[in-house]
Order: structure tokens, then C-alpha cells, then sequence
């Protein structure tokens, strides 16, 4: 199909792109890389009077290091998170969910700020940006907000994004000491929409896990951090039984969705599948990976 | 309300100036206004990469950027690629392996796989099967496309020496 008809701005500084939007409201629709957005209009599900195009306005760009924590512009495209050193060396969990945003085609163009505002439930960078306690960086002609990420995503294609504020970078806190990640997601094909997913942080000291997230995403209208599970496994050393029992919780932690992909009950299932695994890979013991009622 | 926007950009090494909409896509813009029907259009949302082309030397969605966001930019077409001699290889290939039957699929299956190819070394057929993985052939003759793929990369290295 063919996108209805817009108007077209390309601003050339951040404070003209965010003029246009408070004089045009919820009629913009802010556009960079288009991956996901140029879809919604291409199929008419979207059909904004105007886009502002951000794409060349470079203050959005660039990857940087400041102290413990790692700035990623809003323009920053997904090839240029994988092909990072800083990303590799820091933010390690990003770099191992990266290879599984889409395909080549779509990293090439696709950039973070896109991605997050435009909050698909079954995309992996709102759940790792959780997961690593990360802050979205909001601004409107008023000035900054600072949002953590737990606090961002409200719903499916929804966030605390105002109709005037525009995502202008991303701050991720670098991999600690003792800190480990995992990383993983079902999906029918390579690149295609999870069926359920989880990015992982914890911090391992023996046989117990501390400072535990767990992002879980296309579980539900919004990626979302377990935390019950994640108190669960935080409550001594981790046994087959502190494992079964985050499992367990995993029922009041998520809300999962019928689809056409999976039904609910399969989707919880394997949230829980993935979660053994995880623990099993973290804590470096096959036998957590437990069994898992259905 | 949606005026034409003026746009300038390269074309397969020619400057080529137009007045578009807004909503055109870039695969549309090179299909009706410069007849480059190489470019194929199969979803139009970005799922099955027939429209794949070279936006400023990286493989993009066609149908995902609108012809205006290539104002200044550089793109290369199946045509323009397939003129310089590049792919001659990867062609002979395809056409060797049979990697193509209705060949609607074919230009984004040639862009996307020399980008893979150009990033030099042998990749085995799983990293094949991934970088690839965003192209749709509905005849589904995948294995050719990777065969071909493969063959070339592996005479590729043995030219290198």
C-alpha cells in the first residue's frame, strides 16, 4: 500500500525540530531512520499531517563515554551499536542483542531513538535498556527530562513521551565488576518479531545473584522487568527451588498475549524455559535450568 | 498542503534532480520517475527486501525511505551494480546454481548478498543464511541462493590467493 498524504520538514538544528513539533502536536510525526515508522504509514495505520525529519541533525549523533556510563545518541543507527568498541567493550548486553534487531537492511537505517519511541512490545532494545537501569533522555522547547527506562515504556506503541518531547539520547551505566548478561529470544526466523524474550543482568558472587533484572519483551503490551522473579532469585543462593519458585512468579510478573504467533499459556511457558536457562548459563550450572510445568 | 519537495541526488553515478511528494518512497521514486524497474516492490513494509538498493554504500529497504530522506544522497540500483561489473561473478553464479526461478526476489537477493560478500573472507553457509535472512524468495529456492552465494565467495578467496 501507499502512505496517505503528508507535509514534509527536515530542520536543520535541534530547537527548529522542536518549534515545529509544539506548533503541530500529535498531527507530527517525528522520523529518522523510518524502519518503523515509514511501515505504519506505508500500511496507513498511521496518518500524521507532517513528518519532521531529525535525520540530519547531527548533535542526535555519536556514541561517548562519560565516566561509568555510556551516551548513546538518538540518531545512532542498530549497525552502529554492533559495530562499536566502546558498545562491545561497556555495554555488552546490548552488543549481544543488536545481531537480533531485524535484519542488515533494517540496522542500516534503524536507529535507537527510533526504536524505543516507537515502543513495539516485541522489540529488544526497551527490554535491555531496562534490564540495564538505563535512562531515556527527553527533550521539548521547555527543556530536559531525564526518564528511566522502567518508567518509559507505558504500553503497546505507547511511552511518557509527551506530544512536544523528542528522544534525544540514551544513558546506559557500563558492565560493572561481577556483573553478568544474558541474552535470548524465540522467534520463528532469524530477525523476525520474538515470541518471548529476555535480557538479564546480575551480579554473581558464588552461588548467589544480587542487583537482578530481568527484561522480558512480546510478553505482553509492553517490555517489562520481572521483579518478582527477580526477588525470588536474589533471596540466598540460587537452588533448583529459588529457580522454580522465580518461574512461579513469573505468572503474577507478566501479563502475556494471545496471537497469532503464540497463545498466552505457551508464552508464559517459555518465559519460564528461558529464564532456567539464563540462570543455568549465568551461574554457570546446567542443572538450574530446571524442568518447567506447563 | 503536501507541497512537491525538490530533491537532488545520485543515481547510479548520474545527477538526477525531480520535484517529489512527500510519500513517495524511494523504490517508487526510481521505479516511475527514472524507469529503473530493476528495483522490485513486493510488501511495501519492509518484510520481503525485494526493493533492496545501495543508499550512500549500505544495502537499505527501499520502500522504507522516502524519496525525499535521499535528497544528497548517492544510491545504486540492481542496474547500476550490474553495469560496473561488481557482481558479474555472483550473476554467473546464480544463473550456474539456478538460484533463480521467477527472479522477482533477484535484485535484492544480488545487493544483499554482495554486501555479505564484500566484507571479504568465506562466510559459511549459517552466516550466509543470517545476512540473508531478510529476503523473501517465494519460489523458496534458498539453498541455491546459498550455494551461489557460497561459490562465489569461496572463488572470490581463491583469486585473492
Amino acid at each position: 500500500m501507499k502512505a496517505a498524504a503528508f507535509d514534509y520538514a527536515r530542520p536543520a538544528t535541534l530547537d527548529e525540530a522542536l518549534g515545529l513539533l509544539r506548533r503541530h502536536g500529535d498531527a507530527a510525526k517525528i522520523v529518522s531512520g523510518g524502519q518503523s515508522l515509514v511501515p505504519a504509514l506505508n500500511l496507513r495505520l498511521l496518518s500524521p499531517e507532517i513528518l519532521i525529519d531529525i535525520g540530519r541533525i547531527d548533535a542526535l549523533r555519536g556514541i561517548t563515554v562519560e565516566g561509568g556510563t555510556v551516551r548513546i545518541g538518538a540518531l545512532t543507527r542498530h549497525v552502529e551499536l554492533m559495530n562499536s568498541a566502546p558498545v562491545a567493550e561497556k555495554l555488552p548486553l546490548v552488543a549481544e542483542a543488536i545481531p537480533h534487531v531485524a535484519h542488515p537492511a533494517i540496522r542500516n537505517r534503524g536507529t535507537i531513538g527510533g526504536n524505543i519511541a516507537h515502543a513495539d512490545p516485541a522489540s529488544e532494545m526497551p527490554a535491555v535498556l531496562q534490564a540495564l537501569d538505563a535512562v531515556i533522555v527527553v527533550r521539548s522547547a521547555d527543556g530536559e527530562r531525564r526518564i528511566a527506562a522502567e518508567e518509559f515504556f507505558t504500553g503497546i506503541y505507547e511511552t511518557a513521551l509527551r506530544a512536544d518531547e523528542i528522544v534525544t539520547a540514551v544513558e546506559v551505566p557500563a558492565a560493572k565488576a561481577g556483573e553478568r548478561f544474558f541474552f535470548h529470544e524465540f522467534a520463528r526466523r532469524s530477525g523476525d518479531y520474538a515470541i518471548v524474550g529476555l535480557a538479564v543482568r546480575m551480579t554473581v558472587s558464588g552461588a548467589s545473584a544480587s542487583n537482578v533484572r530481568l527484561g522480558f519483551f512480546a510478553v505482553g503490551d509492553k517490555a517489562t522487568l520481572a521483579e518478582k522473579a527477580a526477588a525470588a532469585l536474589s533471596a540466598g543462593p540460587v537452588t533448583a527451588a529459588t529457580v522454580a519458585a522465580a518461574q512461579a512468579a513469573l505468572a503474577d510478573d507478566l501479563t502475556p498475549q494471545d496471537d497469532q504467533q503464540a497463545s498466552a499459556a505457551t508464552r508464559l511457558h517459555l518465559a519460564r524455559v528461558v529464564l532456567g536457562r539464563a540462570v543455568a548459563a549465568l551461574l554457570e550450572d546446567p542443572s538450574l535450568a530446571g524442568r518447567t510445568a506447563a | 498542503m503536501t507541497a512537491s519537495v525538490s530533491i537532488t541526488l545520485k543515481v547510479n553515478g548520474e545527477t538526477v534532480s525531480a520535484d517529489v511528494p512527500p510519500r513517495m518512497h524511494l523504490a517508487d521514486f526510481l521505479r516511475e520517475r527514472l524507469a529503473l524497474t530493476g528495483t522490485h516492490i513486493g510488501c511495501e513494509h519492509g518484510v520481503c527486501g525485494a526493493c533492496s538498493v545501495r543508499l550512500n554504500g549500505e544495502v537499505v529497504r527501499g520502500c522504507l525511505v522516502l524519496a525525499v530522506q535521499a535528497d544528497g544522497a548517492e544510491v545504486l540500483t540492481v542496474e547500476g551494480l550490474s553495469d560496473s561489473g561488481e557482481i558479474a561473478d555472483l550473476q554467473e553464479a546464480f544463473r550456474n546454481r539456478n538460484a533463480l526461478q521467477c527472479g522477482y526476489c533477484t535484485p535484492g537477493m544480488l545487493l544483499t548478498a554482495q554486501e555479505l560478500l564484500a566484507q571479504g573472507g568465506v562466510p559459511d553457509r549459517e552466516t550466509i543464511r543470517e545476512h540473508m535472512s531478510g529476503n523473501y524468495c517465494r519460489c523458496t529456492g534458498y539453498q541455491a541462493i546459498v550455494d551461489a552465494v557460497e561459490t562465489t565467495a569461496a572463488a572470490r578467496a581463491a583469486a585473492r590467493g
